[in-house]
This record gives structure tokens, C-alpha cells and sequence, in this order.
């Protein structure tokens, strides 16, 4: 019974979640579901959040694991599947390995310590999930949508409309792919062991429910030691042989509930003043630890030389990170990567980034101007974000919000190297940054006033030769407002003719 | 990296949608579906026929007193447009019984209707009667917008009352949507992509804001085609007055309706604030686009003093390529105060 409730709440959650992520429509414009995430939460240091899972976690147990976090719902999918196609399929009890736990969350640690915030959004489940879904899922949720939206079409029905699918990076889709083989692999033939050696989120709570107040116990009197629970445990955290369980391993999944014929398993408080003992198989292995500490070496290490590679690269220009997001500072330190900002941008205009940001900052949200622009209005990514990386901006907040600023090249201006008529920079420009002053024999040419600029991109974006362009603030400024024009009359006309 | 990467992504795609739709017909799943798929992938072959038969006779109509150009002030939009179609015989001069028509106005900007960025959506309502009244089969509604297109078609509050007004509101903002025509009467811009729609009906209305420009001074009835088109850079890059004249003479609309009632003064076509939006309460009507700019424009160069009318290069431009006149006086033109 708990077990077919866990299972409906976790598609219930993993539906929405998705949902977030895939939506075009609007209607899920306020996601709640990504922020209550462990990972985010804890970067973006919202403590009403973290004290929530954590106390949720010291009385359920790791039911988050089960339920909240969309990776372990995947995981959970494919060992589904693969239990389908092997009926026989068994699991058993290994110890825990954990030094190999600690020891990544350290490595994790020491990277974002460094600035090497890509490392922690790799393997952060909520963002690597949020990657599957934008670079993998919604592609084909789109196509579907644009069929759809091509069958209503020709019925004279326009409710539906096509939007354009698009690879939005390289370096994201091949890190989705990458994920969805590593992890849907893992999860087919191991269960829920990324959980219980890579995963930060799954060490962190592990620690908590060691404590937890419900949990699985065994009936040690109905207990016949037929190793059917064991076997069917995806954590490998039931030894059924000593009937112990290592609590800081098991998710809450119920299954070995269901597998007990003797009804020796449940799911239930401790008791009070006899506590279970925690068991911790500490067999040290010489050389796991020699992996440990040169790979703690190499975290330390790397980034740095890395950042100094980096400096020299070829494009020069300085990217510019969402409006909210403060600085590039701020972005590396809580970016997740879970780019439910990249696929919510109506305008197509954030990108996860390739090395624009440093190695540290690969798969981040950069503002790119090649498929649309920033609309002036719009401050849904602000909105969205789980990780305090862009922080929200009201729509007011966000027209004084400077998070770049425009630069214009007169050498390659069609006004200027044509002599035709243009202004369409000015003509997007929602705040008069770039506008029209006359030029020779009655045309006009554009002339910039780049602290009103809000780095929009319209400019950028339109211009057919890109003699306009934003060039990234790495911390943020303030655009100042415009000042009011009076040199219009505002009544007494004529028909002028 | 990513512009290389984008056409074979898309080419998989394509073959993608083309397996399925095999697969579909081989197992005869869901036949409705692969039938209306496929009807989407073929490309129609009896445009170019529709195209020769539908060309517009705009000229207006002699030998009687109706108005060649109506300029109406001082109302209310639908009052304004009521007093035009009067002065200009009635929209059954312009529009027949069974007319497929597409009604073009201006949706640009993410704007509310307070900031005049777009066409007064309540004269777009008073419109959509009218057309209905004259017999109008079928309406459509559509521009191909700058801004984020829902924004825009939200915002500025046309999509729901074009919905409310019984009209279809048509999307615009896929190259799927638009058809490479060819504009013999062009100088620069020899052919387009243009909007089917366009392409399609019978008779196409275009329902202009008059509005401040940076690059061309004014926009209204002439700029007002840059929506039909799918690459509006192209325009700005060939010499933007010159394509625009160009584009008008693709397929001219049978009236042009400027809706002055807020005008963007300065800073425009966006406008930054309210505060360079004035309340010129003003409407002008006819089926010559080069006379009704001329007159929109003299009146626009009285709300913005700084701009010389003689500056608008591409009403002359027009009037060379014989899309009109600016020669108000040798027209009937009406003027009424409300």
C-alpha cells in the first residue's frame, strides 16, 4: 500500500516537474516543484527550504529521495523497466562505500570553493534531471506540439501555434545524452547506487536519516531469513542475513514491504530509548583512498590552471549574464545548470554557455542575441530561478537593471556605408539607448547613450550587418532612466493638409 | 558551432517527420492524423493560380461623389471609422459578398493600447462589423510582430478582441507561414516571402498606426507592409525607403485605414513612456496609400514639429512607382469634425 502511494505521488511530481520544464503555454509559469530542491536550495542558502527537507528527512527518512527529487524518480523508472523485462532480477546486500560518498561530496566541495560550480551542476540530480528535460525531452515534446499545431492549422483552427525547436548548445545536449545513458544505465542494472556513492544530495540526506524517525524496520521474531526483501532492494542497503539496514542508504521506496511474505517488514518509529544500531563498515581500502586524495588534489588544482588557459581564449567579447543575476560572480557561485531559465526564456534569448564564463561556468546561462531579444517586459527567468542565481527582479527592477551595454561600429552602418535609410536598432530599442540623429542629405544615423542602455539586444539582434552589439557588464549596472522629451504638441491640430 | 549544427538537427527532424508519416500510412494508425500531416508537408500547387486571379482593383471609383480620402477628427475610433466609410461610399464600394479578407494592422510592439504602439484594437472591432456586415466570408487578423509575438498579440489587446468580434486572428511568426513571391513592379526588392494569408484572400484591408519612426520619420500605411513580409532585414539592408515603396506594390490593399487616434510623437515606433503618446483623436481613410500617407503625414508633422515632411522619402518613392498621388488637391478629399 505505501509503496503504490509512493509510486502514484512520485509520477504525480515527476509529471508536473517535467511539465515546468516542457511548458510553451504559460500556464506553469510559477513552478514550485523546482524550488523546493535539495541542491538549489542549499546554494541559494533558503533556509526555510533546507530546514523543511531536513526535518522532513529526520522523520521520514530519505523519502525525498523517492518522491521530490526527479533523478531518483527516473532511476526509479528504468529499474521499473528493467524489472519488466527480467521478472528474476535480484539485488543484494553490499556495505557502504563510504569513503567514496564523503569523499566526491568533498571533491564538490573543494570545486565550488574554487569557482568550479560546472562540476556540482554535473552531478547535482534536480539540475542533471532539469538538463534531460530541456536539451532532451522538450525537443520532442515541441515536434509533437508543432504537429499538432499543423493538424489544427489546416482545420482553420489557429489555438495551437508552432514554435521553433532549436539546439540550444552543444556542449549541454551532449552532457543531457551523457547523463540519460550514464544514469538510465546505472539505474537498469544497479538500482539506486548513483544515489548512494555520486550523489551530493543523497550523501547529505543519508546523514539525516541515519536519525530519521520513521523508518523501515524488521520484525525480527516473524523474520525467517528468506532474503525476499534483500532481493529486491535497489539501495543493496538490507542485510537480511544480520536482519540490519543501513538507513543512510535506503529511500523510502517501500518495495520490501511488498516482498515480505511474512509480513516482517514495516515501515515504522523507532523505539523510544532503544535506538538501531547504525552500522558502518569501515574496511579501508589503501588505494581508494590514494584515489581520494590525488583527485582532491586535482579539484584543488585544476581549476586554476584551467582559469589561466581559458583568459586567452579567442572571443573577446564580454558575455552578459541575465538580468538578476547580479554579477558573473554571483551566477558561477549558484547556477546549478538546471536551465529551467533556458527553457522558459520566451525569446530564446539565454543559452547555456560554452566556455564564455570560464570552465567553471560551462552550461550556465548566457544572453545570446542570434534567435531573439530580451523583451523589455518580461522577467520571467528572474522568476524561475531555484538557486538565488538570478534573483527576482519586479518588471520595474529589471528596466533599471544594467546588465550590458550597447556598442555601435559607424564603419559598417548601412546608413553610413550605403547611404540608405535603416534605424531598425533604434526602432527595437525599447529605453531610446540608440536613436536617430541626422546624418547627411536627410538621413539618419544611430547615436548611442549607453547608460540608459538595458542590454536588451534588440539592437543586436535586428541590425542586418551587427554594427550593433552588447558587450556583458560582469557586474551589473544601473541603467539610468531616460529623461522625459518635451518638444511635442499635445493639442490644437489641424488636418495639417 | 551551434548555426552549423542547427541545419542537420533539422534535416533529422525532417526525415524523422517522414518515417512517421510512412510509418502512420502503413499501419493506417490514426489515418486523420497522417492525412492532415500530409497535407501540411505538400506544398500547395494551386497558389500561383489563386494569386493571378485576385488581382486588386484599388483604383478608387470615378463618377461619383464618394470621397477619394476621408480625414475624420475629434472621436471616438468606431465613431471616427463610421464617419470615413460614409464620406467613402460604404464598405460595400471596397468589399463584395463572399470575400475571403485579411485585415493588417499594426501588432509590433509589446504595447497596451494606451501606448499606441499598435492599432486601437477597439477600431479593429468596429472594423470586423463592418466587413461582416458587407458579407465578408471569411476575416483574418494577423502582423508579423517584432516584440515576442503572444506578448504582443496579448498586450496590446487585438488578439482577444479581434476573437470577441467573431474574426480569426492567424499566426505569423514561422517562415512556415510566409511564401516566396515575386513583385515585378519592384525596383530593389525584386521578390519576398510573404504571408499566405496575404497571398490567399480575395481583398486585404490594412489598418495602420500613425507613428514617430527613428529610421524612416513616420510610420504608417506604407511602413505598416513591413508585417506582411517574413525577413525584414532585408529591407534595412537594401535601402529600407526603397523596399518599402517595393512591397506596396506586391498587392495593394483595397483601403487603408490610419488609425491617429494616440499617436506616438516621439521615440518612436515603441514610444518610451506615456509621455510621448498624445491623444490626436484623428482617422484617415482611402484607397490611395500614397494620398493617405501624404495626408497622415502632414497632420504627423504638426504633432512633431522636428520633422520635415519633405524628409519622408518613401511617400515620393511611391507616388514614382504610380501607387498613388500626393497631390491632395487634385483628388475629392473630405474632411468632417465630429
Amino acid at each position: 500500500m505505501l509503496r503504490k502511494i509512493r509510486t502514484a505521488v512520485a509520477i504525480i511530481v515527476i509529471a508536473i516537474l517535467t511539465f515546468g520544464f516542457l511548458d510553451i503555454s504559460g500556464i506553469l509559469d510559477n513552478p514550485w516543484l523546482q524550488k523546493i530542491q535539495f541542491g538549489p536550495a542549499l546554494l541559494s542558502l533558503s533556509v526555510v527550504t533546507l530546514v523543511c527537507l531536513i526535518a522532513a528527512t529526520l522523520i521520514f527518512g530519505r523519502l525525498y529521495c523517492s518522491v521530490v527529487c526527479p533523478l531518483g524518480i527516473f532511476q526509479d523508472f528504468f529499474n521499473w523497466l528493467s524489472r519488466k523485462s527480467d521478472k528474476k532480477k535480484k539485488f543484494g546486500y553490499k556495505p557502504e562505500q563510504p569513503w567514496l560518498r564523503w569523499g566526491v561530496l568533498a571533491v564538490l566541495v573543494i570545486a565550488w570553493i574554487c569557482g568550479f560550480t560546472f562540476l556540482v551542476g554535473l552531478v547535482e540530480p534536480y539540475s542533471a534531471y532539469g538538463r534531460m528535460a530541456d536539451e532532451l525531452f522538450k525537443p520532442v515534446y515541441l515536434f509533437g506540439n508543432n504537429l499538432l499545431a499543423a493538424i489544427s492549422e489546416k482545420t482553420g483552427s489557429y489555438r495551437f501555434f508552432k514554435v521553433i525547436i532549436s539546439l540550444k548548445s552543444i556542449s549541454a545536449f551532449v552532457v543531457a545524452l551523457l547523463t540519460l545513458f550514464i544514469i538510465g544505465h546505472i539505474s537498469y542494472h544497479h538500482g539506486r547506487t548513483w544515489c548512494n556513492t555520486i550523489c551530493p544530495v543523497g550523501t547529505l540526506l543519508g546523514f539525516f536519516s541515519r536519525f530519521s524517525l520513521l523508518r523501515i524496520r524488521i520484525d525480527k521474531d516473524k523474520c525467517n531469513h528468506c532474503l525476499a526483501c534483500q532481493r529486491k532492494c535497489k539501495a543493496y542497503c538490507i542485510d537480511s542475513k544480520n536482519q540490519q539496514i543501513d538507513y543512510s542508504r535506503c529511500v523510502d521506496c517501500f518495495d520490501c514491504i511488498d516482498s515480505c511474505k511474512q509480513k516482517a517488514i514495516y515501515y515504522g518509529p523507532v523505539k523510544c530509548g532503544k535506538p538501531e544500531p547504525v552500522q558502518l563498515t569501515d574496511t579501508v581500502d589503501e588505494s581508494k583512498r590514494q584515489f581520494l586524495k590525488s583527485s582532491l588534489v586535482i579539484a584543488a588544482l585544476a581549476p586554476a590552471a584551467l582559469e589561466a588557459k581559458v583568459t586567452g581564449k579567442k572571443d573577446d567579447r564580454v558575455p552578459m549574464s541575465p538580468p538578476g543575476s547580479i554579477s558573473h560572480k554571483n551566477l558561477l557561485q549558484h547556477c546549478t545548470s538546471c536551465h529551467l531559465c533556458v527553457s522558459k526564456c520566451p525569446s530564446h534569448v539565454l543559452k547555456p554557455a560554452g566556455l564564455e564564463y570560464g570552465l567553471g561556468g560551462i552550461m550556465q546561462p548566457v544572453m545570446r542575441f542570434d534567435d531573439g531579444y530580451c523583451n523589455y517586459d518580461c522577467n520571467l527567468c528572474s522568476q524561475v530561478c531555484p538557486a538565488g542565481a538570478i534573483k527576482p527582479l519586479t518588471v520595474e527592477q529589471k528596466h533599471s537593471t544594467q546588465p550590458g551595454r550597447v556598442v555601435f561600429n559607424k564603419d559598417i552602418c548601412v546608413v553610413n556605408v550605403n547611404r540608405t535609410s535603416c534605424g531598425a536598432c533604434a526602432e527595437h530599442c525599447p529605453v531610446q539607448a540608440i536613436h536617430m540623429v541626422p546624418f547627411e542629405g536627410g538621413l539618419t544615423i544611430p547615436e548611442t547613450t549607453p547608460d540608459l542602455c538595458v542590454g536588451c539586444g534588440g539592437c543586436e539582434f535586428i541590425c542586418p550587418v551587427k554594427a550593433v552589439h552588447i558587450e556583458g557588464n560582469p557586474v551589473h549596472l544601473e541603467a539610468k532612466a531616460p529623461e522625459q522629451d518635451t518638444n511635442i504638441q499635445t493639442q490644437d491640430f489641424d488636418f495639417g493638409f | 558551432m551551434n548555426r552549423n549544427f542547427f541545419p542537420i538537427l533539422a534535416t533529422v527532424y525532417k526525415l524523422y517527420y517522414k518515417y512517421l508519416l510512412t510509418i502512420m500510412d502503413r499501419r493506417d494508425f490514426l489515418k486523420t492524423l497522417a492525412a492532415a500531416g500530409a497535407i501540411v508537408s505538400v506544398k500547395s500547387s494551386g497558389m500561383m493560380d489563386v494569386m493571378a486571379s485576385t488581382l486588386p482593383s484599388g483604383s478608387p471609383a470615378a463618377a461619383s461623389d464618394n470621397a477619394d480620402l476621408a480625414a475624420i477628427m475629434n472621436g471616438e475610433p468606431a465613431a471616427m471609422l463610421e464617419a470615413a466609410m460614409k464620406e467613402l461610399g460604404g464598405m460595400g464600394r471596397f468589399i463584395k459578398k463572399g470575400d475571403k479578407i485579411v485585415i493588417k494592422p499594426n501588432i509590433g510592439w509589446d504595447r497596451t493600447p494606451e501606448l499606441a504602439g499598435n492599432t486601437n484594437p477597439d477600431l479593429l472591432v468596429a472594423l470586423i462589423k463592418m466587413c461582416q456586415d458587407a458579407g465578408a466570408a471569411e476575416i483574418k487578423v494577423f502582423d508579423h510582430t517584432c516584440d515576442n509575438w503572444t506578448r504582443c498579440y496579448d498586450h496590446s489587446g487585438i488578439e482577444a478582441a479581434v476573437k470577441k468580434a467573431g474574426a480569426t486572428m492567424v499566426h505569423a511568426h514561422e517562415q512556415s507561414s510566409y511564401q516566396q513571391v515575386d513583385i515585378p513592379n519592384a525596383k530593389t526588392l525584386k521578390n519576398a516571402l510573404v504571408h499566405k494569408a496575404i497571398i490567399e484572400c480575395d481583398k486585404w484591408i490594412n489598418v495602420p498606426v500613425l507613428k514617430n519612426h527613428g529610421g524612416a520619420l513616420m510610420t504608417c500605411a506604407m511602413k505598416n507592409h513591413m508585417g506582411i513580409v517574413w525577413d525584414r532585414r532585408a529591407f534595412h539592408s537594401r535601402g529600407l525607403h526603397q523596399c518599402i515603396a517595393d512591397i506596396c506594390t506586391y498587392k495593394p490593399a483595397v483601403l487603408h485605414i490610419v488609425d491617429a487616434y494616440r499617436t506616438v510623437a516621439t521615440n518612436g515606433p515603441q514610444g518610451r513612456s506615456a509621455s510621448d503618446v498624445v491623444l490626436t483623436k484623428a482617422l484617415f481613410a482611402s484607397p490611395d496609400i500614397v494620398a493617405v500617407d501624404t495626408a497622415a503625414g502632414k497632420f504627423f508633422t504638426q504633432v512633431n514639429k522636428s520633422i520635415r515632411f519633405e524628409d519622408i522619402e518613401h511617400i515620393p518613392d511611391a507616388q514614382k512607382l504610380g501607387l498613388g498621388t500626393m497631390d491632395l488637391e487634385s483628388i475629392n478629399v473630405k474632411r468632417v469634425r465630429l
